[in-house]
């Protein structure tokens, strides 16, 4: 269960009456993204790694690659999996232990944005059809909460797996063999996930922590390099109007692009 | 079961599969009070869909520290059974599990005044006999019945239904088969008084105006299940007049 | 011009949901206002009077008021006070204080000689807000320990027809069946009578109440039936 950090309630109250004049505590506009900073490649022992901090938010994504049996419906495809980890000293809120659901649903969030879109080839992962493929492992450790996880962790997501380098090799007698050199995981496609708070019935971008505990609902857009949607999930105890979310819809699209480029020119 | 490649889906006379439309619910049945010891229990089949929902509560909540103190906490278990799967499922929850029953517990929340009932919990469980696509959908729509025949305090029932596109059509409804092999999935839950999106997820691959499209069938998908639902209720509820003995 | 309209007719069965009224209306029980438009919250039938319009639910449970009479089931026993459950979504406790008129010295063995764990209990509560739970008394004439006889339980909703107006109701069934009969408005009923036949007859009679509250000259067939039961 999740116990909200406490935040006064006159601040929460003067934040809720900002947004309905169309201002933010922190001077930021409705649509506007907090200061992102990325570096990538700061773990070695990683296949690939990132690091991002959007405004007080930290996150940083490791990518290990190792070899494993593939499913049997795609006998020849390599595999991914995403977890997440709410680690204790990121936040007063977040406790030790096997992971909740708050963890969970971000973890499969990522994961939906990266695997609808299809940005990983995982054809070109296989190493023996039927039997050997890589898997691709992103783990994302969450090291300060202040607020919009998602975004966070899915930009750093995507920004270690351009990262992402594997070892080349050859396959004799049924064994994988190590060759000199790398190769860059195969991308093929860009998502970026855009999440809104909804408070007072408006809607901005990027909450940072304070307006998560005000707003009643939330909701996140992931779109892909062709403006394509490609995951949606709303959260929250509140709800949202159909037209609330087309124009989120809307919004999502101009931001994404926008976040793009800073991931693909690093 | 993966589909052979040479069958399609919808044949050229835009039918599907199972003989319906693309804009045709499944056929489905609903039930309420039907467990003895919950305080409000329902159940519902959608096509193949076999799923029970109970409510307990509100009760006392404890251990105490963990109860808010001005309004009533809603627990959600979303749970499949071991054989309601093509390949038997462990029992222990899975991630999915747990992040349905989040996001099944947030669709719900918006109708029930937890406001009245400080200190407590409203305990709802959520068991899938059957699964055939759409179980958290269905799973919403009895649980809301469930809410109701346990005599909870609503601003109005939510309905659910999933719409997506399967072989470059927007369906509605999809079955198990439609959602792996289809290119987009759309769960929405719906509360029709306050014109309210309880629920949305969406997977998938969709143009902007196939996204709107798509949510547009979605909340009619919902405003049909709606009427369904209060015609349950009042099948559990009519008041029989007087028998003389 | 303002617009009145009721859209259900008295005792028709209305949902959560369902739109009861628009325009200058008060929102009764099991009711909630949205602008001007009135819905109701619960499965019941509606009824109104002069403005407020109101639903009497089908199903609900029971929230304790001040002053009611309960029937309760003692589930713990502490060092000052003993917990009860009195079917209500919060637990009511009765303190030692209230029972014993001496200063009270805490001592653990004395509490489950007056009342122990399993034990009914007839009482009066007398604090509950939001904050709290339910305080009881057992200080009145007719309430305490409950030593014979049986307790039913009814929908709480239903027991205002098994009083009937001004008690007219459970008095006529006291009459007839000479049992003695105490209501708790938390839906338990203890019925006393002189021979389990006489009270076997008053708990069809409350059953049949409960089935049937909502049509009218209910008091006169209840009577006929209990007289032929009797005859049997």
């Amino acid at each position: 269960m999740n116990i909200p950090a406490m935040v006064v309630c006159v601040k929460q109250k003067r934040i809720a009456e900002l947004i309905s004049h169309g201002k933010r505590l922190d001077e930021r506009g409705l649509n506007e993204y907090r200061n992102i900073q990325l570096e990538v490649g700061v773990i070695e022992r990683a296949e690939g790694s990132a690091r991002i901090r959007l405004g007080k938010t930290e996150v940083m994504v490791g990518i290990k690659i190792e070899t494993g049996e593939p499913f049997p419906d795609v006998p020849n495809e390599g595999v991914l999996t995403v977890s997440a980890e709410l680690v204790p000293l990121a936040s007063p809120t977040f406790e030790a232990g096997p992971p909740d659901e708050n963890s969970i649903e971000l973890a499969r969030i990522v994961d939906r944005g990266i695997r609808e879109s299809k940005t990983i080839a995982t054809e070109k992962l296989c190493i023996t059809p039927n039997k050997k493929v890589f898997v691709v492992f992103v783990d994302i450790y969450v090291l300060n909460h202040d607020g919009n996880l998602i975004d966070a962790s899915a930009m750093a997501a995507l920004a270690a797996l351009l990262n992402t380098k594997m070892f080349n090799y050859e396959v004799k007698n049924d064994e994988i063999q190590v060759k000199p050199g790398y190769t860059q995981l195969p991308i093929v496609n860009y998502p970026i996930a855009v999440t809104f708070a909804k408070i007072n019935d408006k809607i901005v971008v990027d909450p940072w922590l304070e307006e998560e505990q005000v707003m009643d609902a939330r909701i996140t857009i992931t779109m892909d390099k062709d403006g394509k949607v490609c995951a949606v999930q709303k959260g929250g105890y509140g709800y949202f109007s159909k037209e609330r979310i087309l124009e989120a819809a809307k919004i999502a699209k101009e931001k994404s692009q926008e976040l793009r480029k800073i991931l693909v020119k690093s | 079961m993966a589909k052979k490649s040479s069958e399609k889906l919808i044949n050229k006379n835009d039918v599907r599969v199972d003989g319906r439309k693309l804009n045709e619910l499944r056929p489905i049945k609903l039930e309420v009070g039907i467990l003895a010891n919950a305080d409000g229990s329902a159940y519902i089949e959608q096509g193949k869909n076999k799923i029970l929902a109970a409510v307990y509560g509100p009760k006392e909540l404890h251990p105490k520290h963990l109860a808010l103190p001005d309004r009533a906490l809603l627990h959600c278990r979303y749970h499949m059974a071991p054989f309601s799967v093509q390949e038997r499922k462990s029992p222990a929850p899975s991630r999915r599990e747990i992040e349905l029953s989040k996001v099944i517990r947030e669709s719900l929340e918006p109708s029930i005044f937890v406001e009245y009932y400080p200190r407590t919990s409203i305990d709802l469980f959520i068991e899938v006999l059957q699964a055939d696509g759409g179980t958290r959908c269905a799973g919403i729509t009895v649980a809301s019945l469930a809410l109701a025949d346990a005599g909870i305090p609503m601003r109005d029932l939510i309905s659910a239904c999933a719409a997506g596109k399967v072989e470059g059509h927007l369906v509605l409804d999809l079955t198990d088969t439609e959602d792996k092999a289809g290119e987009a999935d759309l769960p929405l839950a719906f509360m029709p008084n306050f014109n309210a999106i309880t629920l949305l997820q969406m997977d998938g691959k969709l143009a902007s105006d196939e996204f709107e499209q798509a949510v547009n069938m979605a909340v009619e998908g919902c405003k049909q299940i709606y009427a369904l639902q209060k015609e349950a209720l009042k099948a559990k509820y009519v008041v029989k007049e007087a028998v003389e003995e | 011009m303002i617009n009145l309209s009721i859209f259900y007719e008295k005792r028709q069965l209305a949902l959560p949901g369902d739109l009861l009224a628009e325009g200058d209306y008060i929102a009764g029980n099991n009711t909630y206002k949205e602008g001007d438009k009135i819905y109701a919250t619960r499965i019941g039938l509606v009824d109104y009077e002069n403005r407020k319009v109101y639903v009497v639910a089908l199903k609900s449970f029971y929230i304790p008021s001040v002053g009611d009479t309960v029937i309760g089931k003692v589930i713990e026993v502490g060092l000052s006070s003993w917990t009860v459950d009195i079917n209500a979504p919060y637990l009511a406790t009765l303190r030692a204080s209230d029972v014993l008129d001496r200063s009270f010295k805490p001592r653990k063995d004395e509490l489950p000689s007056i009342f122990d764990v399993s034990d009914l209990i007839i009482a009066k509560v007398v604090s509950y807000d939001r904050t709290c739970d339910p305080l009881l008394t057992v200080r009145e004439p007719g309430l305490g320990k409950i030593s014979r006889g049986q307790v039913i339980e009814i929908t709480p909703t239903k027991i205002p027809r098994v009083i009937g107006k001004k008690g007219s109701m459970v008095n006529m069934i006291k009459d007839e069946t000479g049992c003695q009969i105490s209501i708790g408005q938390n839906g338990l009923i203890l019925i006393n009578g002189k021979t389990p036949e006489d009270e076997r007859i008053a708990i069809m009679a409350i059953r049949k109440i409960e089935q049937e509250a909502h049509t009218s000259g209910l008091t006169n067939r209840i009577t006929e039936m209990i007289r032929r039961k009797k005859e049997e």
